[in-house]
C-alpha cells in the first residue's frame, strides 16, 4: 500500500517547484507519479489530465485529488491536496503582507510598468494554442467569439456562458444521437 | 460578514471554472475587482504577473491573496487576514474536490460516450472565449497607459507584441518573458 507520506512528499515537490500555473505542473507530476513511483501508467495519467481539465476548479488540485483518492481513498486525497497547495499558500501569504508597500517603491513600479503588457500577452497567447486543442473550425468559431464578446462587451458572467454552453452541448448531442 | 462573502464568492468561482487557471481569470476579475472591489484592476494585473513567478496554481494564489487583502482592508488584524486567505483557498477547491471524488471514476470510464464528449467539446469551445475575454478585460489604461504617442504607451505595445510572439510562436517560458519585460521596464523608465 502506498504510504501517505510518499503521496504528500510527491505533491509538495510538484506544488513547490512549478512556476507558471497548473499546466506547468504536468511534466513534473508525470515524472513523480508515472516514472518515479509507478503509481499509474502513461495512458492512465493522460486520462486523468483530460478529466481534471473537464472538471471545474483548479486543475492541479483536481489532479492531486484524483491521484490521492485512487491511491488511498479520502485520506490520500487530503494529503495530496495539502501537499500541493502548502508552499504556494505560504509564498503568497508572505507576499500579500508586503505587496502593497513593495509596489509603491519607484523602482518596483517601473518594473511593473514593463510587466503589465507582458501579462496581457501571456494570457492572449494561449487563446490561440487552446483554440487548436479545442478543435476550433470555421463552423464553430462563433462559439468562442460569442462567449468572449458576451463577457467582455456585455458584462455577462462567465458562469452563465459556461452553463449555456454545457446545456447547448447536451441538447445538440441529444438531437444528433437520438433523432 | 467579510468572511461569509469571501467564502461564498470563492465557492462559486471554484465551482464554475472550467479549463484551469487562465479561464478563472475572467471570473475572478469580475467578482474580486468589479463586484467587491477587494483589489484594484492594476493590483490584480500585478498579482497575475507575480503569481506567474511564484509556485502554485493561479486559482489558489489569487484566492490566498484576495482573502488576505479583503479581510485586512476591512479593518481586521493580520492574523484574521491569514484566516481569510485560508478560508478563500478552501472555498475555491471544496466543490471541485467533492465532484472529482464522487464522479471522477465514473467519468473516466464514460469519457468516450457521445453525449459526455459533445458536451465537453462545446464547453471547451466556450472556454477559449472565456480566456480571450480575460485578456481583453486586462487591456486598458492600467496596463498600457493612456493611448497616444507617449513613452509608456509605445513601450507597452512593443512589449505586448514581443511577448505575444515569443510566447505563441516560440513557446518561450513565461518566467523568462516576465523577467525580460521587467528588466525592459526598469531600464526604459529609468532613463
Amino acid at each position: 500500500m502506498v504510504k501517505y507520506c510518499d503521496i504528500f512528499w510527491s505533491f509538495l515537490k510538484v506544488g513547490a517547484f512549478t512556476v507558471g500555473g497548473g499546466y506547468a505542473m504536468i511534466p513534473l507530476m508525470q515524472r513523480e507519479l508515472v516514472t518515479k513511483h509507478g503509481w499509474m501508467g502513461e495512458e492512465e495519467f493522460m486520462d486523468q489530465v483530460a478529466l481534471s481539465q473537464a472538471m471545474p476548479g483548479v486543475f492541479a488540485v483536481n489532479m492531486a485529488t484524483m491521484t490521492g483518492y485512487r491511491l488511498r481513498g479520502k485520506g490520500g486525497a487530503a494529503v495530496a491536496i495539502v501537499g500541493n497547495v502548502l508552499m504556494p499558500i505560504v509564498f503568497i501569504l508572505a507576499l500579500a503582507m508586503f505587496f502593497r508597500t513593495f509596489r509603491e517603491n519607484p523602482v518596483v513600479e517601473r518594473i511593473f510598468m514593463g510587466l503589465r503588457p507582458c501579462v496581457v500577452a501571456l494570457i492572449a497567447a494561449p487563446v490561440f494554442t487552446m483554440a487548436k486543442s479545442a478543435k476550433v473550425t470555421w463552423s464553430n468559431v462563433w462559439i468562442p467569439i460569442a462567449s468572449a464578446l458576451l463577457i467582455w462587451l456585455l458584462g455577462v458572467s462567465p458562469i452563465v456562458v459556461v452553463l449555456v454552453a454545457a446545456l447547448g452541448g447536451y441538447l445538440y448531442s441529444r438531437l444528433r444521437h437520438n433523432p | 460578514m467579510i468572511f461569509f462573502q469571501l467564502f461564498y464568492t470563492f465557492l462559486i468561482i471554484g465551482a464554475f471554472t472550467f479549463g484551469g487557471g487562465y479561464s478563472m481569470i475572467a471570473l475572478i476579475q469580475g467578482e474580486v475587482v468589479g463586484h467587491w472591489g477587494w483589489m484594484t484592476a492594476q493590483e490584480f494585473t500585478d498579482l497575475l504577473a507575480v503569481s506567474q513567478m511564484t509556485p502554485g496554481p493561479v486559482g489558489i494564489n489569487t484566492a490566498t491573496y484576495a482573502g488576505y487583502t479583503a479581510v485586512v482592508n476591512a479593518g481586521y488584524p493580520a492574523w484574521a487576514g491569514v484566516c481569510g486567505s485560508l478560508l478563500a483557498s478552501l472555498a475555491v477547491i471544496i466543490i471541485p474536490v467533492t465532484l472529482v471524488m464522487l464522479v471522477g471514476s465514473w467519468l473516466l470510464s464514460h469519457k468516450e460516450e457521445p453525449r459526455v464528449a459533445t458536451l465537453m467539446k462545446v464547453v471547451r469551445l466556450a472556454v477559449v472565449g472565456l480566456i480571450a475575454a480575460a485578456a481583453l478585460g486586462l487591456v486598458g489604461v492600467e496596463s498600457f497607459g493612456s493611448v497616444g504617442l507617449n513613452k509608456q504607451f509605445i513601450v507597452s505595445v512593443a512589449i505586448f507584441a514581443a511577448v505575444f510572439i515569443f510566447s505563441w510562436r516560440y513557446k518561450k517560458s513565461p518566467i523568462l518573458l516576465i523577467v525580460a519585460s521587467g528588466l525592459v521596464g526598469l531600464i526604459v523608465y529609468s532613463i
